[in-house]
C-alpha cells in the first residue's frame, strides 16, 4: 500500500478538524484559541506542501512560504493585543470581553 | 508498506495526539509544549514531501521563534485556569460530533477522490536541490510578493512594539543620550555677582517710601 495525496490530505483534515474542535471547547480561553487557528493553518500548509508535491508544482511551496510569513506577523500582533488586554482587564476571559456592547 | 508509508503513520498519528493534547490540556504551558511537539512531527511530514527548505523553516520559525513567544507569554500571565475551562464539558458533546463530521466526510471525500500516487518525474530530480528551486521562483517571479512580506514583517513589528510599549511616570531612569551629549558649561553655570556695595542712605529710603504713599 503506497502513499497517495489523499492520505496527506486526509491527515490535513483530521488536523483541521481537531481545531474546529478545540475552538468548540475552549471558548473562553483566548490563548487556547490563538493556538487553534495556528494549527488550522498548519493543516492548510500541509495541504499545500502534498499537492505541490504530487503535482510537481513548486508554486504551492511558496505560497506556503507567503503564509508563514504572515502567520508569524499575526501571532506576534495577537499575542501583543493579549498582552495589551491582560494588563486592564487581568483577565483573558473572552466573554468579559463585553465593553463595545455588540 | 514501504518504509516511508511507515514513517507517515508513525508520524501522523504523534501530530494527532499531540494536537488533541493541545486542544484538550488543562495547564496553557503543557498546550505550548505539545504545539511544539506538533509543529515537530509536521515538519517531519514535510521532509517526507520533499518539501526540505519549508520544513527546517517551520522549525526555525514556528518552533524557534513563535512558540517560544507563546510559551513566554503563558508564563508571564497570571490566569485563572478554572473558570476559562467552564462550559468544556458542556460544549464536548456537541464538538465532538461536528468533529467526526468534519473528518468522515472530508476523509471519504479526499481518499476516494486523490488517487494521486508519487509520480517520478516530478520536483526532485537529481542534482537540484529544492531550496535553490525555491530561491529562484522566490527572487524572480514571486520579487514584489517577497518585498510585500518584508514589509508586512516590519509593520508586524512595530506595531507588536508600540502596542506593548508604555512610559512609566515614576521612574527615575537616566536618558543615556543626553547623558552623552552633556557639556562642562551646562553641568556648571557661572554667575555673575555684583560686589558688596555700601548700604544706601536712610533718609533716601524713606523719601522714596513717602513718594509711593503719595
Amino acid at each position: 500500500m503506497t502513499l497517495t495525496l489523499g492520505h496527506f490530505l486526509s491527515l490535513g483534515a483530521m488536523l483541521f478538524a481537531l481545531s474546529v474542535v478545540g475552538i468548540f471547547l475552549n471558548r473562553k480561553n483566548l490563548i487556547v484559541l490563538l493556538m487553534a487557528i495556528e494549527l488550522m493553518l498548519l493543516a492548510v500548509n500541509t495541504n499545500f506542501v502534498a499537492f505541490s508535491h504530487y503535482l510537481g508544482d513548486l508554486h504551492g511551496q511558496i505560497f506556503v512560504f507567503f503564509i508563514l510569513t504572515v502567520a508569524a506577523a499575526e501571532s506576534a500582533i495577537g499575542l501583543a493585543i493579549l498582552v495589551l488586554l491582560f494588563r486592564s482587564r487581568s483577565s483573558i476571559n473572552v466573554d468579559e470581553l463585553d465593553s463595545l456592547k455588540g | 508498506m514501504s518504509v516511508t508509508a511507515g514513517l507517515f503513520y508513525f508520524f501522523s498519528i504523534i501530530l494527532l495526539f499531540a494536537a488533541f493534547r493541545v486542544i484538550t490540556a488543562r495547564n496553557p504551558v503543557h498546550a505550548v509544549l505539545f504545539l511544539v511537539l506538533t509543529f515537530f512531527q509536521a515538519s517531519l511530514i514535510w521532509m517526507l514531501l520533499k518539501a526540505e527548505f519549508l520544513s527546517l523553516s517551520l522549525v526555525l520559525v514556528y518552533v524557534g521563534a513563535v512558540m517560544v513567544l507563546f510559551l513566554f507569554v503563558v508564563m508571564m500571565l497570571d490566569i485563572k485556569i478554572e473558570s476559562l475551562r467552564e462550559g468544556f464539558w458542556k460544549h464536548f458533546p456537541i464538538a465532538a460530533v461536528v468533529g467526526i463530521f468534519i473528518i468522515f466526510e472530508m476523509s471519504a471525500v479526499l481518499m476516494g477522490g486523490f488517487r494521486v500516487t508519487e509520480d517520478p518525474s516530478t520536483l526532485s530530480v537529481a542534482g537540484t536541490s529544492n531550496t535553490r528551486e525555491l530561491g529562484k521562483l522566490l527572487y524572480t517571479e514571486y520579487i514584489y510578493p517577497l518585498e510585500v512580506a518584508a514589509a508586512i514583517l516590519l509593520v508586524g513589528m512595530v506595531a507588536a512594539i508600540a502596542l506593548t510599549l508604555r512610559q512609566r511616570k515614576d521612574t527615575r531612569a537616566i536618558n543615556p543620550s543626553e547623558q552623552v551629549r552633556v557639556r562642562a558649561k551646562d553641568r556648571m553655570v557661572v554667575i555673575k555677582v555684583e560686589a558688596t556695595k555700601p548700604a544706601r542712605p536712610v533718609e533716601a529710603a524713606t523719601e522714596t517710601s513717602v513718594e509711593n504713599k503719595a
